[in-house]
């Protein structure tokens, strides 16, 4: 189907145009590792359109389609609609959006998809604002976090994805990281095999945006995990799991020591990070404890 | 792409049925991201314990581990844009970002 000009090792191709270290990148790679050549892939605008191409030219060697940022979900459920009308049960629909088109433009169009129990796998990689159009805050962006909208730190915490997704009762819906890529293969092995709609949450460090040195992409992703700034778990059939737990968190500067956009906040302003996300982390874990 | 563009640019006098296919991506390609690359990794063989965390963690999935080789880390540097990841994450350090040019 496609002339293929240089070969690659698996169904993505080696010189995509993603800056240097960039999290996404690998994302997308142990994703298309798993669910295989049996997939078609629903692409927005954005970061993640670069593997979708320019002009005529493709980075992935399975079907896929690039709609707008709004209806991700929508041309999803589209093509999964489609697929069944043929009898075709076997073939896995993938939308790959960003924080952006996921819990800013398309959150509607993804909350019908959930309602309709449509059998869609939705990865929402969140690289915490609009990344692709220069750095702007969107509702993922974390409390104080520096960005071109927000040049003195965002005032608000961030939108809750999988919350807003378990409140639809979908099947499966899970966080992941990249600091740990078997527990993140392993949630898109379950998320592909439900029979229904499942959300994958992924944490993405971005170096251009959150300006660090490219080589900390995994160690900041570790970092985030280990401050209790992201927290690792997964829904599944009503009933939470949590991954990963800390007995003592680490201290917030391991991971916004590293970060130029949390770079001009003052002593105090710390602190307050420091105590606002150890609030938030034991407040969630006691939500998530008594979900089950 | 170019059916549609001569289709906008084409003046028909009177309706007229087209079969528009509209942009299509029908070739496979690599850009040569080695390009960008301005600090290249040197791996240390000797310590090398042939883990493979490096080719795990590599963004572009361009790191082979040949266990039988002497130089076991194989590095495509066509498409590597010399990141440090592999060199971050390398458990025993064997890994080092040396200046590739000015």
């Amino acid at each position: 189907m496609y002339d293929v000009q240089h070969n690659s090792r698996g169904l993505v191709s080696h010189g995509v145009s993603a800056c240097a270290g960039c999290g996404m990148e690998l994302i997308m790679r142990n994703v298309l590792e798993v669910l295989g050549e049996d997939t078609i892939i629903l692409i927005p605008p954005g970061c993640s359109a670069l593997f979708s191409g320019f002009g005529n030219e493709t980075a992935l060697k399975i079907p896929g389609f690039q709609g707008n940022l709004e209806n991700t979900a929508a041309c999803a459920a589209g093509v999964r609609a489609a697929l069944n009308a043929k009898g075709n049960k076997h073939t896995t629909v993938l939308a790959f959006a960003g924080d952006g088109g996921t819990v800013d433009i398309g959150i509607q169009s993804l909350s019908g998809v959930l309602e309709r129990r449509d059998k869609v796998l939705y990865i929402c990689y969140d690289n915490e604002a609009y990344m692709n159009t220069g750095i702007q805050a969107s509702s993922s962006t974390p409390y104080f976090a520096g960005t071109t909208t927000t040049p003195s730190g965002k005032k608000t915490g961030r939108k809750d994805l999988m919350q807003i997704a378990i409140a639809h009762d979908i099947p499966y819906a899970a966080t992941a990281s990249i600091n740990n890529l078997n527990d993140l293969k392993k949630k898109v092995q379950k998320a592909k095999d439900t029979d229904g709609p499942s959300l994958l949450h992924i944490h993405t460090p971005c170096p251009t945006g959150w300006r660090y040195e490219p080589a900390k992409t995994i160690e900041i992703a570790r970092a985030a995990v280990q401050t209790g700034c992201w927290i690792l778990y997964e829904y599944e059939a009503g009933k939470v799991t949590i991954n990963y737990r800390q007995k003592e968190l680490k201290p917030i500067e391991e991971y916004i020591g590293f970060q130029g956009r949390f770079g001009n906040l003052s002593k105090e302003q710390k602190k307050e990070i420091q105590d606002y996300v150890t609030k938030q982390y034991n407040k969630y874990i006691i939500k998530l404890e008594a979900m089950n | 792409m170019t059916v549609m563009q001569k289709q906008q640019e084409k003046h028909t006098p009177k309706p007229q049925k087209f079969r528009v296919y509209g942009p299509v991506a029908t070739v496979y390609g690599s850009s040569n991201t080695g390009s960008w690359r301005i600090l290249c990794p040197k791996v240390d063989y000797e310590a090398c314990i042939k883990c493979g965390t490096c080719a795990r963690s590599c963004p572009a999935n361009i790191i082979d581990i040949i266990k039988e080789q002497s130089e076991c880390v194989v590095i495509d540097f066509d498409y590597c844009k010399g990141c440090g990841i592999c060199a971050n994450e390398c458990p025993v350090k064997c890994i080092s970002m040396v200046v590739e040019r000015g």
